[in-house]
């Protein structure tokens, strides 16, 4: 077969094209042929194929996106911003803060192991391309039901891929969430987050500059792994007939766990991953970088155009020079290959050989496969021909943009009007205690300690706290004791009830989170997870959601600093809860200040803070014990949660509060059982006057967190709340081995511990 | 003069700063040392640290065991050398033959992390020394294959020579014969165990600080010899 080259694709524009197989619409490829004035080659295809993706391109979520942008609020903190590989936050020092989180929902499914490993993969060189050394990961993970067959295929993969990536990489893992739910099954959520640190004037950035630098990819050969992962295909549907396509998304419209769609997932070495990370920091350290990127989706294709595309001249490539696993890829594969474990730099002339060395000491391959040019084209060369010649913007940050319909479903109003207020509740003491322990032991509320003991949380020796306390808490300096805090949350089921109210919900949660911990939220990442953009209501959903974040972001001065969308989690008609998962970061100027969530003295005082109101619509109990999803989700109130974080951290720094825990799905009770069994120290509660038993235990309105209180920090603790206007109630106190509810039930701390800890092992050990 | 504690590191070596952190701790030099460099460095102990050295491929620590460090280490040993391995570190001197028996995976097939109690069983090693016999300590445990195993004999001669320097509490959590969780060589100056004791010198990132003593032990060591 003979090479498809640029002379030869100007002299035949004729020659049908596999554009459909490779997920691109006909307008878009006719689009393709304007911009060059002639029927692209193969090669330019597979390039524009991949990006043009809606992973890579975010054609349907751009528009919305860009609100996060608009409305930002004016924040100090914030170094870098959206675009890059990942957002930077200053946290004082000199030290600036990286993080994002990401999907890598439909390669885990197809091939759990592989395609979480890999998500942990890719986030964390995200992480290092931006100069910073990753110091902590957490997963957000949904799953199908708990009971569902396929989970038990699902989960076990995705949890010992997570493990045996990470923990090889050196990572501590330091929290997430563990979530089950039917409308995951088929389109399980593996989110990844990684943060990393740094110095201000360790901040790289994408992009190729300076006439004749060279042009390094290093790491891992390129194989035939993760072909079209972003698009559509595997590999042998690039030049056989493909299956019936679909357009691109995270994967695939209809995934399929066979073998068919296998080659599209990549296959992962956490100890080449491992060896890339040290070596990239020290060629950091020794200033040898002018501009680098990872390869992660797209590979090559994605890291020479968008390197070229933020530069200031274009580049050429030798293709021929990328060393490969194996010698019989075309060069169209070798674009689109998603082999993990390589990144890309640009390097000054005088530092190739220096940057080669360093490379040499840490046994990662290095290779020059071309140069920054002058003028403004990417061209890349296969045996000596062009097979590539185009202006790098174009495929890179100009794809298409969609404004896709939407339209609020037509089963919304029915959905809000089935009041979760009127389900039938506990009839007396006997029936509420039976409830709590259903809630307690149902997968959701259930210790996820079987998932969570099966990765490192202890490795680089700054975890401060990790799961399944609210927020993990890394100390990035050993001296003054400077650390972080992150969290990340979500609730589908708020979402499905209110997009616009769930995406606030997740923002409120994840930042009362790390307030709980006494550190300062400062600014946001999100991972999007919806259905098929191309049904509007989803598509509603989906600007509703990132309305209500944006808002919700320019009310708590936490800007969005980067993320990632994933659409087409849906299986025929039938989509996922709209989740929008969001991590906030915090910062902690004294991390032995930190609040854990654990009562562990007798005699504490147990103060509620916040207002409860009888708020049912999604919550955990009418999900456990009445399989209701309907009614409202609980009423926002951004300002209250503010208020809430400024006391929460005045006390922890203070000194007035020996934990902290907040409140959330499950409600009061799920978080007094938490903090009692972390402690090991019951409780005993009083239902205040105002609220019944069950509304007290059970409702899940937001804005509200429990604390322990020493006695003697007690006046000076609630006077504070009296001077803020923020409602704290004592509501109990620490004592014995049992969680009383007076004038209800007691139960015993060890049957609760039974209740909660044997969940997950029953079902998947 | 202050004592110089190396500590190597392999590709794939993880815990090597932590390590290098509890020896700085303990009041001592950390010196790292390279895998690929034969020279110690005029240390006067060694420690290898926990991770996936050569991304454990193969076997566990059977490709660091031929590391020109190494070569240097075993001879060190063999003279009187204090060499410490943890986790990883464990299972290179098993591989080295400086300490018999093997580390298998996990009896449960999966990678576990918990605070793990232990029983100190023999506290005459050099890196035991500051602990008291039968002390029950607390430290991080986190491996996939740390399920220490070896022949009966090898077992009851342990047993019979007080070697065996650590034992597991409560509940053995990776199938290791007779709940051995550390091991030493006869003279006790090469001491290999799974947990994790450098994850255990700070109130503030371990659950205890059980794990000082260790680096405390071989200071007092090198200081009175």
């Amino acid at each position: 077969m003979s090479l498809d080259t640029v002379k030869h694709a100007a002299g035949t524009p004729h020659d049908a094209q596999p554009w459909a197989e490779l997920g691109l619409k006909e307008d878009e490829y006719e689009r393709i042929r304007v911009i060059l004035g002639r029927r692209p080659t193969g090669a330019e295809l597979a390039m524009y194929s991949v990006m043009w993706s809606e992973h890579c391109s975010y054609k349907s979520s751009k528009v919305h996106l860009k609100q996060f942008g608009e409305k930002a609020p004016a924040s100090d903190a914030l170094l870098v911003g959206i675009g890059e590989n990942a957002g930077v936050v200053d946290v004082g020092q000199g030290y600036a803060v990286t993080f994002k989180v990401e999907s890598h929902n439909h390669p885990s499914y197809v091939e759990p192991y592989q395609g979480a490993a890999t998500g942990i993969g890719g986030i964390v060189r995200d992480i290092l391309a931006m100069g910073a050394r990753p110091v902590a990961v957490m997963d957000p993970l949904r799953f199908g039901a708990a009971d569902h067959p396929d989970t038990r295929r699902v989960l076990p993969g995705v949890v010992a891929g997570i493990g045996g990536y990470g923990n090889c990489l050196g990572l501590p893992n330091i929290g997430g969430e563990v979530v089950f739910d039917s409308c995951y099954q088929g389109n399980p959520l593996v989110n990844a987050l990684c943060v990393g640190v740094m110095r201000h004037e360790d901040i790289h950035l994408a992009k190729a500059s300076g006439t004749g630098n060279k042009v390094i990819l290093y790491g891992a050969r390129t194989g035939g792994d993760g072909i079209g992962g972003v698009s559509v295909l595997a590999s042998e549907t690039f030049s056989h007939p493909s299956p019936p396509t679909t357009p691109s998304g995270d994967a695939t419209h209809h995934p399929l766990p066979g073998p068919a769609k296998r080659p599209a997932v990549q296959v992962g070495d956490p100890f080449q991953e491992k060896l890339l990370i040290e070596c990239t920091l020290e060629v950091f350290a020794e200033d040898l970088v002018a501009g680098i990127q990872d390869l992660g989706g797209a590979g090559l294709s994605c890291a020479t155009s968008e390197l070229a595309s933020a530069g200031s001249g274009g580049m050429r490539v030798d293709l021929d020079t990328v060393p490969l696993r194996d010698a019989s890829l075309s060069p169209e594969e070798i674009l689109m290959s998603e082999s993990q474990e390589r990144m890309c730099a640009v390097v000054r002339p005088e530092n190739v050989d220096r940057f080669l060395e360093i490379c040499a000491k840490w046994d990662v391959i290095a290779t020059v496969i071309g140069e920054v040019t002058e003028g403004d084209r990417l061209e890349i060369f296969w045996h000596g021909e062009q097979i590539v010649d185009v202006p790098p913007r174009t495929v890179a940050h100009e794809g298409p943009v969609y404004r896709r319909p939407l339209a609020r479903p037509a089963w919304q109003d029915a959905l809000q009007a089935d009041d979760a207020a009127a389900l039938p509740r506990p009839a007396g003491p006997e029936e509420l205690r039976e409830q709590v322990l259903r809630l307690t032991a149902s997968p959701n509320q259930a210790a996820k300690t079987w998932i969570t003991d099966q990765y490192d949380r202890y490795v680089l020796g700054n975890t401060v706290l990790a799961q399944p306390e609210d927020g993990g808490m890394i100390r990035i300096d050993e001296e003054t004791n400077l650390g972080v805090a992150i969290a990340t949350d979500g609730n589908g089921r708020y979402a499905k009830l209110d997009p616009y109210a769930g995406a606030q919900l997740a923002l409120a949660e994840s930042y009362r989170n790390v307030a709980a911990t006494g550190a300062r939220p400062l600014a946001v990442t999100d991972c999007l997870n919806f259905g098929s953009p191309e049904d509007p209501a989803v598509m509603w959903q989906f600007a509703e959601a990132t309305r209500g974040l944006a808002d919700a972001c320019r009310t708590l001065g936490t800007p969005v600093t980067g993320g990632n969308v994933s659409l087409y989690n849906q299986t025929g008609e039938s989509a996922i809860h709209p989740t929008p998962v969001v991590g906030v970061l915090g910062v902690i100027d004294d991390v032995s200040r930190r609040t854990p969530m654990a009562f562990r003295t007798e005699g504490q005082l147990i103060y509620l803070l916040g207002d409860t109101a009888g708020e049912f619509g999604g919550s955990a109990w009418s999900q456990v014990i009445h399989g209701h999803l309907g009614g409202l989700p609980p009423r926002v109130d951004l300002e209250r949660e503010r208020l809430l974080a400024e006391v929460l951290i005045a006390a922890s720094r203070d000194g007035m509060i020996d934990a902290a825990h907040d409140l959330s799905d499950g409600g009061l009770i799920q978080a007094v059982t938490e903090s009692c069994l972390k402690g090991g120290r019951g409780a005993r509660l009083v239902v205040p006057e105002g609220l019944d038993a069950f509304t007290f235990l059970f409702s899940e309105s937001a804005g509200r967190a429990v604390v322990a209180v020493p006695r003697g920090e007690e006046v000076r603790f609630t006077d504070m709340c009296r001077a803020r206007s923020l409602p704290a109630t004592r509501v109990g106190v620490v004592d014995g081995d049992a969680v009383e509810v007076q004038g209800q039930f007691t139960l015993p701390l060890a049957e609760l511990r039974e209740a909660h800890e044997h969940t997950l092992p029953a079902l998947f050990a | 003069m202050t004592t110089r504690v190396g500590v190597v590191t392999f590709p794939g070596s993880l815990d090597d700063r932590d390590a290098a952190r509890a020896v700085k701790l303990a009041g001592a030099e950390p010196v790292a040392l390279w895998h690929g460099d034969k020279d110690l460095h005029q240390v006067d102990a060694v420690i290898l640290p926990g991770g996936f050295s050569y991304g454990d491929y193969l076997r566990c620590g059977a490709i660091a065991r031929f590391s020109p460090v190494m070569e240097t280490i075993i001879a060190g040993a063999r003279a009187g050398l204090p060499v410490l391995g943890i986790c990883n570190g464990f299972q290179m001197l098993c591989e080295s033959h400086l300490l018999p028996g093997a580390l298998t995976r996990n009896d449960h097939l999966h990678f576990i992390c918990r605070d793990q109690r232990l029983r100190v069983e023999n506290a005459g090693t050099a890196w035991t020394a500051d602990y008291a016999e039968g002390q029950e300590i607390t430290v991080p445990l986190k491996n996939g294959e740390g399920g220490y195993v070896a022949d009966e004999g090898t077992l009851d001669e342990l047993e019979a020579e007080g070697r065996v320097v650590f034992r597991y509490l409560e509940r053995n959590p990776n199938g290791s014969r007779r709940d051995i969780a550390g091991i030493c060589n006869p003279a006790g100056n090469v001491v290999g165990l799974m947990p994790h004791p450098e994850h255990a010198v700070e109130a503030l990132t371990g659950p205890t600080t059980d794990g000082l003593p260790f680096f405390t032990s071989v200071l007092k060591k090198l200081v009175s010899a």
